[in-house]
């Protein structure tokens, strides 16, 4: 079994003690339902919602939205939990949100050294990176090596704020705003707002990288 | 415990590898062991700091030679074994051998529901906190067996209350089975140069959300 250590996911040739596990799963699964614990329809209905509804589009909504109205901005460095409730996200692993706004001289990263924390309702599930050991054990001591491992640069002045969630305190990074997106509507703007930009380690795309 | 997943400040693990237009899952079973995982949570045998504990309270060796869903594999057999619900012996026979307890069961139509209820951690608290923002604190030395969420790098060390965030169940005495003993949670700020001495960045700060006990005044 690879590593996670070594290697951050399973790859189709890791022919047999990949199946292995897929076995152990499936064998687990069989008799949950056999025993009536679990119910098939439910384990669908989980899957789907994470693998079609709950996603970093919704974390790109509610910074679309910060940037473009000063009011909702104020409302979700206040108290972020009901301010992304507004646009109806909320609940699993997004419980206590604070939501932590990148400047200029400050660069905000987020990361969980014990375990795989992550802003679930407004991000989906975190990627393998994120859960693994390079990530977690990098973040806290050398953020701006993180950064350079994905080819972000800071000015060199820029001071990094790293936040280990340890609790159920769940951080949400609002990316600066690129410029040259005056009157772009939120739409348009949730399109510059990747996933890594609101972890704190990639930014916001410039609207030249737009799709 | 001290484990192999109390990662922060480790070295050697290389550099972070994103993976472009990374999938949700990897396999199939990813997506059954993700769904089995959060399904078993509703017969609530056990709460989430116990789910935690059962999944890094395994030898280093075994911890970092499992991918992250094995480890949650692991993790769920345990919890089903210890409470009776499921056996090894079932999963590796696949035969049914324990009667089936009668717990309550995510149904489908449920899902939606018992995801945005979330499970909330904060909790009413009468007492004051005993940190004000601003304040100097020292996260405590301690090493205890059993799960704690304060970790290595900063113990000992001196930080800076920045955040308050009113009391939360207390994950040390909630692993253990021995109440939600809720307390005021702080978020704590030190920076690169008192964590990694001369190593560190002082342009870096770093912060842990840190339980009332964790913390003495410095």
């Amino acid at each position: 079994m690879e590593a996670m250590t070594e290697h951050h996911h399973h790859h189709d040739h890791d022919h047999s003690e990949l199946s292995e596990t897929e076995l152990r799963v499936r064998a687990l699964e069989s008799i949950l339902v056999e025993k009536g614990y679990v119910d098939p329809a439910a384990l669908d209905e989980l899957i789907q919602t994470y693998e079609t509804k709950v996603g970093p589009r919704n974390g790109a909504r509610v910074i679309a939205r910060a940037w473009s109205d000063p009011a909702y901005h104020a409302r979700l460095m206040a108290d972020a939990t009901p301010a992304i409730a507004e646009l109806g996200y909320g609940g699993r692993q997004g419980e206590h949100i604070v939501a932590v706004a990148n400047t200029p001289e400050l660069h905000n990263m987020v990361v969980c050294t014990l375990c795989s924390c992550y802003p679930w309702s407004v991000l989906g599930l975190p990627p393998v990176w994120y859960k693994a050991a390079p990530y977690r054990s990098k973040a806290v001591r050398d953020p701006r090596g993180v950064l350079d491992d994905f080819g972000v640069a800071l000015p060199k002045d820029a001071k990094i704020k790293v936040w280990d969630s340890t609790a159920e305190i769940r951080y949400l990074v609002v990316p600066m705003r690129p410029a040259g997106t005056e009157g772009w509507s939120e739409e348009q703007l949730a399109d510059l707002v990747t996933r890594d930009s609101m972890i704190g380690t990639g930014l916001a795309k410039q609207p030249v990288e737009a799709a | 415990m001290d484990g192999a997943h109390d990662m922060g400040g480790l070295q050697g693990f290389g550099p972070v590898q994103p993976e472009l237009n990374e999938p949700v899952f990897h396999s199939e079973w990813e997506r059954r062991m993700l769904a089995l995982t959060l399904a078993m949570g509703k017969p609530g045998q056990w709460n989430i700091d116990m789910g935690r504990f059962a999944r890094e309270n395994r030898s280093p060796r075994d911890y970092l030679n499992k991918t992250y869903y094995e480890i949650w594999l692991a993790g769920l057999e345990q919890l089903m074994a210890e409470r009776g619900l499921v056996s090894l012996d079932e999963i590796e026979t696949g035969k049914v051998k324990l009667p089936r307890k009668d717990v309550p069961v995510l149904k489908a139509g449920e899902v939606d529901a018992m995801l945005r209820r979330g499970g909330p951690s904060a909790r009413e608290t009468s007492e004051p906190a005993r940190f004000a923002i601003g304040d100097r604190v020292r996260a405590r030395v301690m090493a205890p067996m059993s799960h704690t969420r304060l970790p290595r790098y900063v113990r000992g060390h001196v930080g800076t209350i920045e955040l308050l965030h009113g009391a939360h169940v207390f994950p040390d005495s909630n692993a253990m089975g021995k109440g939600e003993a809720p307390q005021w949670l702080y978020t704590v700020t030190f920076d690169g140069h008192e964590l990694w001495g001369d190593d560190g960045d002082p342009s870096v700060m770093i912060s842990v959300d840190a339980w009332d006990s964790y913390l003495e005044p410095a």
